[in-house]
């Protein structure tokens, strides 16, 4: 046992490793995507409004003029230090500003993927072990239904319906309205924060904001974990083993639950990675739609006005931040499959 | 005798299992019918609707849908169905342009890294992991930003986003069946490396790859829709389906919903079908399934 | 103690309602084996998730009645059922690894039913699952408790699910195929495990086998079915003597037995005289000090661990051991699909080793060396008709195209038997047996002098398999091929060669010609080899 325990750790730390070179993939992309633009990228990033004093002032404090293995070196000195360089149009750090708009993302992704696993996992599960039934047809509706929508349009419908037709929705501008008083500072989620302070009414307040945005996003995350739930139920389900598992009599409650769904998880957990790159993605838009003060609907300005250290910062910063999450995902996996490691080639 | 009749054979078993999968699964009848009427409304839709889709009217500004003008119009009185189905066009031709291009690009480099491993494969691995690393979208927005603000690029950004799922995909396909036994037996008949992988694998691993395809395609126009809608890529007054729900977005919540929601609905519409297409075919080109 | 009448299974499938057990009555009594023999399709599985009421979806009992101890099995509340299954009746199931949870730990899977069955408490359920484990023979159960089945062998898995069967004391076992896929020596024993238990405790049991030999070893009473129903049932001595139905005849001779010749695998009236094969003085091919080393996880693999010897020209070749042994790897060096970490192989006068493998099919060669694959299915494109699967070889290396190309074709179907409309049919539309037709007639279209057979008859019916044996003896001696018979059965290889290898871990323990071997061996591993093959009865003498 203590051989096997020792390869499950060495598989762990392999995977640990292994994103050492995916961080250095996509810092090399992003320093491409920042210092390979077509024409000048002095220019770009000293802003439409710079003159030839300025733009010369950039390309010297982006050391731009140098080599590009140089740049790059200089690059990777300025990421280490956390610097991201500067926002024209805030006029800050782009790190400061990701950092300072981050916690609201989060908290809106988050409450959005806890929202679309509640409701996607059950629904995935009473579809495969009912297949043909009501909540099958429902199931293979909504799932395809919900791939098929454009974030963006159902975020702009569920504001028609919900806040100009039905009136029961406060306007869509941001995570609380102006009414109330932003909870102090702790995690930098309002839901949190507001429930560490006891400060019940704006907790209510920042949660009535948050509905439409996540319900918008849950909606777009919901189909592929019930489609994958679905399918995974279905494959555990007519695994041999769970014939063994009814030919010894154990019970509908155990034999779905202790056998079938934890084996049906492996499955769901792996796309969970692909759902969280759909949502993360799909963030993006959402805030544009609710003017949620995030990074995303930070970039999108940025976009608008050219403002392309602040975009590239957002970009880098989403993918260091998918990365991390996929660790925790592979890390997830290892403790529910005790094959981790062996399996493998 | 010739190889005649057997074409003959093969052809009409081909027809009559797509008629009886068809008979049996009316909503893929329904999803191929859908598809004839959007690829109808991108070849023929200019030339049929009944407005010039770029002609502002300041008179007819904001009409709610009437007769006239079935989805209404715009702020500055553009005909808002014109704009909706002229638009068919560049949307389908960005997404189908894109995703020829990491179709092929894709299959080249899955099949190759499936079939020979070793170093190819790792390298092939490690730049589809470094991009697959980054939220797909926001590497779209990345590339976009970065290579400068057209429709061409907008292509390619959907193009590169694709491209792990077919490399990936093709490599699975093809490594599965590197030893199967109808690989082997084609060696052992005379057929060089690349032959076997070009007439014996890879026909194999093309039914997954047209699901992935039809699939693709109605997450291509999404991303282009979403580029648009962030006000990359197609510039207005173009008539986009991204851009036009964005601009109706302002429209919202004074309640003119037109504005948003019918360039909505038909982007809805268009990945819809390309979804329930994609299940269809599952049915269709798998040669197990035939009876 | 178990009675059944008149059952009826039926599924509903997309192309319609299938009826897979058509009306089927037996009993059995306390302390009596009852064998089912039949092959695949003909109903025997289903009969028995059927009295567990355990039926895939769409499966349904239509008709009749089966009694287990005065309760109805049909009829009885499925709460009730729960309480049946695994302690009044059990089941194992073939393919045991599959058969486990397999991110359960074995001792846990074991508790789940002693719990489920109040047959332990939290407390005690460890050690009962213990317990259990010794009681089907596996060493060190403390330590395998914690085992998942992963890192268990097949046949360990097997104990184990016999353990889980066992462990809250049914009555009555339903063994379904527990030996498929496992090798000859661990089914012996796995088989021995389990009649030993059932006897100890006096249980009653039924085994569910397609193979006859097997059953008539092990059980009481035999009882055959074919397409849905029972088509003779009796004392095994009696059924192999003195088969009454057309079926059971012809089954019985397929079985393959020691000292008999080929031809008797076959139903009297089809055994024609045996074409003498001409075995030549000339070796074909010579291999010496051959090995083959594969890079693994932890540190290298030695598949092949220098192995010699010859064949030669005309001469029939059986190599024979259990599953990774490295015969397959030897195969595949030697049709010249893999390179050899090392050795030589002179083909025909040639030194063939040196060769890349990936470079042969431009090879002149590649023609004269070619082989029948192990799966039928799995060795035929499934997009390919089968016109273009045996025209493949003739049209790459042959170059034959139009007429001549589609005379030749024909001419290997009628050759191999293979009905010429059937040759525009995909291998989805194509029985097993048909699909083996197709794979030889594209092995042999090119006559090649050296042909090598793995296992083509291992995923076949004893009834296919007897046809397609006799259908590669008549072939040898038409076109005057040298064969290398790879399989794991002595019994089979015995049947059509001349010369015998015994392969054991990469080395080649014993060889020597057929008939020597096979009776008097002198390895320890072929003795044990020889001893676990089943032993069938005799059978009826012909007049």
């Amino acid at each position: 046992m203590s051989a096997a325990a020792y390869s499950r750790l060495r598989a762990v730390a392999f995977r640990v490793a292994q994103s050492i070179p995916v961080v250095l993939g996509v810092v090399v992309i992003s320093f491409l995507l920042t210092r390979a633009l077509p024409g000048d990228p002095a220019a770009y990033f000293a802003g439409a409004a710079a003159d030839a004093a300025s733009i010369q002032e950039v390309r010297e404090a982006l050391g731009l003029d140098k080599p590009l293995l140089q740049q790059f070196l200089l690059y990777v000195t300025d990421l280490a230090h956390g610097d991201l360089g500067q926002s024209i149009s805030s006029g800050r750090p782009v790190a400061v500003d990701l950092v300072s708009r981050l916690p609201a993302s989060l908290e809106l992704t988050l409450t959005a993927l806890v929202l679309s696993c509640g409701l996607a996992i059950p629904l995935g599960i009473l579809a495969a072990t009912r297949p043909g039934s009501w909540v099958d047809h429902l199931c293979r509706v909504l799932v395809t239904a919900g791939v098929s929508l454009p974030t963006f349009f159902t975020g702009i419908l569920l504001i028609y319906i919900f806040y100009y037709l039905l009136g029961v929705a406060p306007s869509p501008l941001g995570r609380l309205d102006f009414i109330y008083l932003a909870p102090d500072h702790v995690t930098g989620f309002y839901l949190i924060d507001a429930a560490l302070t006891g400060d019940w009414e704006t907790w209510r307040g920042a949660a009535k904001q948050l509905i439409l945005p996540s319900t918008t996003l849950a909606l777009f995350t919901l189909a592929p974990i019930a489609r994958m739930t679905r399918a995974a139920m279905l494959t555990a389900l007519s695994s041999d083993f769970i014939r063994t598992a009814r030919a010894a009599g154990l019970s509908r409650g155990t034999v779905l639950y202790a056998y079938a769904f934890r084996n049906a998880l492996l499955p769901v957990v792996t796309t969970l990675g692909m759902v969280f790159s759909f949502a993360l993605g799909a963030n993006v838009l959402v805030e544009k739609v609710f003017a949620w003060p995030g990074i995303g609907s930070y970039a999108v300005e940025a976009l608008v006005v050219s403002d392309y250290a602040a975009v590239q910062g957002f970009v880098l910063a989403m993918a260091l931040l998918f990365v991390a999450l996929n660790l925790v995902i592979d890390l997830l996996y290892s403790v529910i499959d005790p094959r981790f490691g062996f399996a493998a080639k | 005798m010739t190889d005649i009749p057997v074409k003959l054979t093969r052809t009409s078993g081909t027809l009559d299992h797509l008629i009886y999968v068809l008979r049996a699964n009316p909503v893929t009848l329904l999803a191929f019918a859908m598809f004839a009427m959007i690829v109808l409304s991108a070849v023929f839709g200019p030339a049929l609707v009944p407005y010039d889709p770029l002609q502002t009217d300041a008179k007819n500004a904001l009409q709610a849908p009437s007769w006239a003008h079935w989805f209404g119009t715009d702020n500055v009185g553009r005909d808002v169905f014109s704009r909706v189905i002229v638009a068919t066009r560049l949307d389908l031709a960005i997404s189908v342009a894109a995703v020829a291009l990491s179709f092929v690009l894709g299959s080249v480099l899955g099949a190759t890294a499936g079939y020979w491993g070793g170093w190819l494969d790792i390298v092939l691995n490690r730049l589809l992991d470094t991009i697959m690393a980054f939220p797909l979208f926001v590497l779209a927005m990345g590339i976009v930003a970065a290579l400068g603000n057209t429709i061409e690029n907008i292509i390619y950004a959907t193009a590169i986003i694709n491209v792990p799922f077919y490399a990936r995909l093709v490599r699975a396909e093809v490594n599965i069946r590197r030893n199967a036994g109808f690989v082997q037996a084609a060696k052992l008949t005379g057929n060089s490396d690349i032959r076997v992988l070009a007439m014996h694998i890879f026909p194999n691993a093309l039914p997954p790859m047209m699901v992935q395809v039809s699939l693709n395609l109605g997450w291509a126009i999404l991303n282009a829709a979403g580029l648009s809608f962030i006000g990359l890529g197609v510039r207005p007054p173009t008539p986009e389906w991204g851009i036009m729900v964005a601009e109706g977005a302002n429209f919202i919540v004074s309640g003119e919903w037109w504005l948003a929601v019918f360039p909505g609905l038909w982007l809805m519409i268009a990945v819809f079908t390309f979804n329930l297409l994609g299940d269809g075919l599952r049915d269709i080109v798998d040669p197990r399934k035939r009876t | 103690m178990l009675s059944v009448k008149n059952l009826a299974v039926s599924f509903q499938t997309r192309r319609g309602t299938v009826e897979a057990v058509r009306g089927i009555s037996f009993d059995l009594a306390k302390g009596e084996i009852l064998g089912i023999v039949g092959e695949s399709g003909s109903g025997k599985s289903v009969t028995s998730y059927a009295l567990m009421r355990i039926l895939d979806a769409g499966g349904r009992i239509k008709a009749g009645e089966a009694t287990y101890s005065g309760i109805d099995l049909r009829r009885v509340a499925e709460r009730d059922m729960g309480d049946i299954r695994g302690r009044e009746i059990s089941m194992i199931f073939q393919n045991p690894r599959a058969a486990l949870n397999p991110i359960r730990k074995v001792g846990h899977q074991i508790e789940d039913v002693l719990r489920r069955h109040a047959r332990a408490t939290r407390h005690d359920a460890r050690a009962k699952a213990i317990k259990a484990l010794e009681d089907v023979r596996i060493n060190d159960a403390e330590a395998r408790y914690d085992a998942y089945p992963f890192e268990l062998s097949g046949g360990m898995c097997q104990r184990v699910v016999c353990a889980i069967a066992l462990a809250c004391d049914p009555r009555l076992l339903i063994a379904d195929e527990p030996t498929t896929g496992l090798d000859i020596t661990t089914q012996q024993a796995v088989m021995e495990l389990v009649r030993d238990l059932i006897r100890a405790r006096n249980m009653s049991s039924i085994l569910i086998t397609h193979d006859l030999g097997l059953a008539a070893q092990y059980c009481d009473r035999i009882m055959v079915m074919k397409d849905g129903l029972i088509v003779e049932q009796g004392d095994p001595a009696r059924i192999f003597s003195d088969p009454q139905h057309s079926y059971t005849r012809k089954l019985v001779d397929a079985t393959p037995r020691m000292g008999e010749g080929i031809r008797s695998l076959l139903p009297p009236e089809e055994r024609k005289a045996e074409l003498p094969h001409q075995v030549h003085d000339r070796p074909l091919l010579e291999v010496s000090n051959l090995t083959k080393t594969f890079k693994g996880m932890a540190g290298p693999v030695h598949a092949v661990r220098g192995i010699s010897f010859s064949i030669r020209q005309g001469q029939s070749v059986g190599l024979v051991g259990e599953s990774g042994c490295g015969k397959s790897t030897t195969s595949e060096i030697l049709v010249r699909l893999m390179d050899a970490t090392s050795g030589d192989i002179i083909f025909d006068g040639q030194d063939i080793a040196g060769i890349p493998a990936q470079g042969f099919a431009r090879n002149p060669r590649r023609a004269e060396i070619q082989m029948v694959f192990q799966d039928a299915t799995d060795s035929l494109n499934p997009r390919h008709t089968a016109r273009q699967a045996i025209g493949e070889p003739l049209r790459r290396l042959g170059a034959l195209r139009a007429a001549p190309l589609a005379a030749r074709i024909e001419e290997l179907a009628t050759l191999v038997g293979l009905p010429l409309p059937l040759l525009d049919r995909f291998p989805h539309q194509l029985s097993g047996g048909q699909k083996a037709r197709v794979g030889i007639a594209r092995a042999v279209a090119l006559e090649p002098k050296f042909l090598i057979l793995d296992e083509p008859t291992a995923a076949l019916d004893v009834s296919i398999q007897a046809v397609v044996l006799n259908l590669l003896v008549d072939l040898r001696a038409k076109l005057g091929m040298t064969y290398l018979f790879v399989s794991h059965d002595l019994h089979v290889v015995a049947l059509l060669c001349d010369h015998v290898i015994v392969m054991r871990a990469g080395e080649i323990v014993e060889q020597g010609p057929v008939t020597r071997v096979m009776t008097d061996p002198q390895n320890a591993y072929t003795k044990a080899l020889l001893a676990a093959a089943p032993k069938p009865p005799a059978r009826r003498q012909l007049a």
